[in-house]
């Protein structure tokens, strides 16, 4: 065991900071461009300089670095110091692209991978539907070959921001006698077309992040399809693989924790700092527990990813203990607002500082992702049989 | 960055495993803990000779010359066997002795701690929750006067390391004058407790004592935190194992999802909490700026995972999980033992807040 990282990794460190020092916040005109013009241009030389977009080859515009997750943790951590924009967060980058790399032919790589990496197009995600959540393989949006087009008629719901994406990558049916699992596709398609509507839903927090999105003889062209007819659940499955890693990551639930702990500082209970309240104290203690917990499973999955192991069956609980940290935080941070709890998150009177309302938004956000992307339960099934190796539910079984 | 064991030390588990599978099976553990006196000297002499009488300890002294983590993973392993034995207070002893002692002394007790040629315990305890060096009022000198409650195996020991007032540590010995054991129905009956009572007992303070009295208890905390994650796994493990063939309805009930979301959670609690006894194991060697506070919140946060796991084993395992035959009784009863020696959870909480300048 040892905390620190060798003299080979440390030295890989400096030029990080070297290349950082030098490259961001950009100066001179340049410092003078809009914010999302600026990132880009970064983004382009971090590129190049082999810091960003790592696994992705050259070719398609990537910087095809050999797999080393100890230099990619250091680029996180001296990025995230900096504040320097890293690889684009989003469902393209981080659920399409590696899914296109593993699954895709040479020409979707070649025209989809480097625009969204750039950022230059925005994806969403065509999964969920209104009788299709958990039991997700149940969808029922058709996709028909007319032509040499795929004709698609449906709907999809909960798709985060299918009003300002230019594509989808949507399951859609396709194999109407096949069993339920192998008559599905994967299918891509560009958003901006007649045959899309797309309906906000406004979500408890009062914003409206995700929509419906009706297909009525919506288009796209027959090659437009990642993996043969019939395997895109199989596909899929890369893509769902992608998004548990990018929720489950610690590092965000250590710097909420440190905000908690500012918070019960700053917060006062008859007149006196709350965390020098013994209740105050222990909960935060308690709750301390879990976050280290989380923290070193992490370093521990870093190791392993390092060595080239898999992570077992720790790696199927990071959603779930990620999503349980973040609703006792928020809970906690409920009772430390006090009579704020009373406002909405944007509200503020009374010299209520802003951070109370962002706490406020986190206890309606915290519900979320126990939500999204798999329920707590559904990761619980996953946890009992896969992980613990439990024979499966009798009704799924069934279908 | 590396933050996981070395092969040594996968080794080092796995001959530990290996030899509580052989020597020390399920029934054999029964025995012990329904036997008079908890203890089992064959066994007890096995262990010894695997080194575990003194891993932590420099092999000029006789022992294994290895690190505290190498101790706390033999900690989590005869956790996880649930094996009866005096390897606490032993490996405690000698770290006072170690941390504390003066060449002298160590020359003379630690090879005698490392072959078994004398068994060694801590006598910290004062009552009501008052375990820390701070709290200990016993006065130091030559000799004791005073009580210290809940010594494990303190009728079993030779050498009685003894925290006094402003955190002081003296030896007494097995017999020494005025000075009576009286064992007490400990709940846990793999860990035995007695009372001591001191009247002008003749001893002999470690000269470090104050500076590592802090030190010696911390290592406990750590060993106990490992003891509750072994136990809180193997409990896991038999949990899942009984729904995985206990048949009803016509069918297995680990297939039912109140069930499986009851042994998911459980995993949940468990499986992640693994780094915080080896980061608060480490820290004690390598990084003594975050090691006590590592330490306290190691112990509270794995002792109540322990204890709640041991709780939902006893549901998992229906009518038989409330049975004296059933296993689960004896890490139940671990599981209370580790919670409360050495503190309860919330008072390692309110240091650890109090560590952190809250």
């Amino acid at each position: 065991m040892d905390l620190a990282y060798s003299a080979e990794y440390e030295s890989f460190r400096g030029e990080v900071k070297k290349f950082l020092s030098s490259s961001w916040p950009l100066q001179g005109a340049e410092a003078k461009l809009p914010g999302d013009q600026k990132a880009a241009l970064f983004r382009g030389r971090a590129i190049d300089a082999g810091y960003l977009a790592r696994a992705v080859p050259v070719r398609y515009g990537g910087s095809e670095q050999a797999p080393d997750v100890l230099k990619g943790q250091i680029i996180r951590e001296e990025f995230f110091r900096a504040r320097a924009p890293g690889d684009l967060a989003g469902i393209g980058p981080s659920m399409l692209v590696p899914t296109l790399l593993e699954k895709g032919t040479e020409w979707q790589k070649e025209k989809f991978i480097g625009p969204t990496i750039r950022g230059e197009v925005v994806w969403c995600q065509g999964y969920s539907e209104p009788g299709s959540g958990s039991d997700l393989a149940s969808l029922q949006t058709r996709a028909q070959i007319v032509g040499d087009e795929w004709v698609i008629n449906g709907q999809k719901i909960w798709t985060s921001g299918a009003h300002i994406a230019d594509y989808m990558f949507c399951l859609c049916r396709t194999e109407r006698d096949a069993p339920k699992h192998a008559g599905i596709s994967y299918l891509l398609l560009s958003m901006k077309q007649p045959g899309i509507e797309v309906r906000p839903l406004r979500q408890m927090t009062g914003a409206a992040d995700f929509n419906e999105v009706f297909f009525t003889d919506a288009r796209t062209p027959a090659d437009w399809i990642v993996g043969k007819r019939g395997e895109g659940w199989i596909v899929s499955r890369t893509t769902l693989k992608h998004e548990r890693n990018m929720i489950g990551d610690a590092a965000n639930t250590v710097m909420m924790f440190g905000g908690l702990v500012e918070l019960a500082k700053r917060a006062l209970r008859d007149g006196r700092p709350a965390i020098q309240d013994p209740s105050v104290r222990q909960r935060l203690a308690q709750l301390e527990g879990y976050v280290r917990s989380h923290q070193y499973s992490g370093y521990r999955q870093l190791t392993k990813a390092a060595k080239a192991q898999e992570p077992g069956r720790i790696g199927l609980m990071n959603k779930l203990v990620s999503t349980n940290l973040g609703q006792e935080m928020a809970k906690i941070a409920l009772d430390l607002v006090g009579d704020d709890g009373l406002l909405e998150p944007a509200e503020r009177r009374l010299g209520a500082p802003r951070e109370n309302g962002q706490w406020i938004g986190q206890f309606l956000w915290s519900l979320g992702s126990a939500v999204a992307g798999g329920t707590a339960n559904i990761q619980r099934n996953v946890i009992g049989e896969r992980g613990l190796g439990l024979p499966r539910d009798a009704a799924a079984q069934r279908s | 960055m590396n933050f996981d064991l070395t092969e040594e030390q996968d080794l080092l588990q796995e001959t530990v495993r290996q030899f509580a599978a052989n020597e020390c099976p399920p029934g054999r553990v029964r025995a012990i803990f329904d036997g008079d006196q908890g203890h089992d000297p064959a066994l007890w002499k096995g262990l010894l000779e695997l080194g575990l009488g003194a891993i932590a300890v420099p092999d000029e002294y006789g022992g294994a010359g290895l690190e505290l983590l190498d101790l706390a993973l033999a900690s989590e392993v005869l956790g996880a066997g649930a094996v009866p034995g005096p390897f606490l207070g032993h490996s405690l002893a000698g770290l006072a002795l170690l941390y504390a002692g003066s060449d002298a002394q160590k020359k003379s007790w630690l090879p005698k701690l490392a072959s078994g040629e004398a068994i060694g315990t801590v006598a910290f305890a004062e009552g009501e929750g008052r375990w820390q060096p701070e709290d200990w009022t016993i006065a130091g000198g030559a000799t004791l006067s005073g009580v210290k409650a809940h010594v494990p195996f303190g009728a079993h020991a030779d050498l009685y390391v003894v925290g006094t007032r402003g955190g002081g540590l003296a030896l007494v010995e097995r017999g020494a004058r005025g000075f009576e054991v009286e064992p007490l129905a400990g709940i846990d009956r793999t860990r035995r407790l007695s009372e001591l009572r001191f009247a002008d007992t003749p001893c002999e303070a470690l000269p470090g004592g104050p500076a590592a009295a802090a030190r010696v208890r911390d290592a406990g905390l750590v060993l106990l935190a490992a003891d509750a994650f072994g136990g809180a796994a193997r409990l896991l493990e038999m949990s899942v194992e009984y729904a995985k063939t206990r048949q009803q309805f016509g069918i297995t009930i680990g297939s039912f999802q109140g069930l499986k979301h009851q042994l998911a959670n459980m995993a949940v609690e468990v499986e992640p909490a693994r780094g915080l006894y080896w980061y608060a194991a480490h820290a004690l060697d390598h990084l003594p700026a975050e090691s006590e506070r590592s330490a306290a919140l190691a112990k509270a946060h794995l002792t109540q995972v322990y204890m709640q796991v041991a709780r939902d084993a006893v549901e998992a395992h229906g009518g038989i999980g409330f049975t004296w035959e059933c296993d689960v009784q004896i890490y139940f009863k671990r599981a209370m033992f580790d919670r409360a020696f050495l503190g309860a959870p919330a008072a390692h909480r309110e240091r650890a807040a109090a560590l952190a300048g809250w």
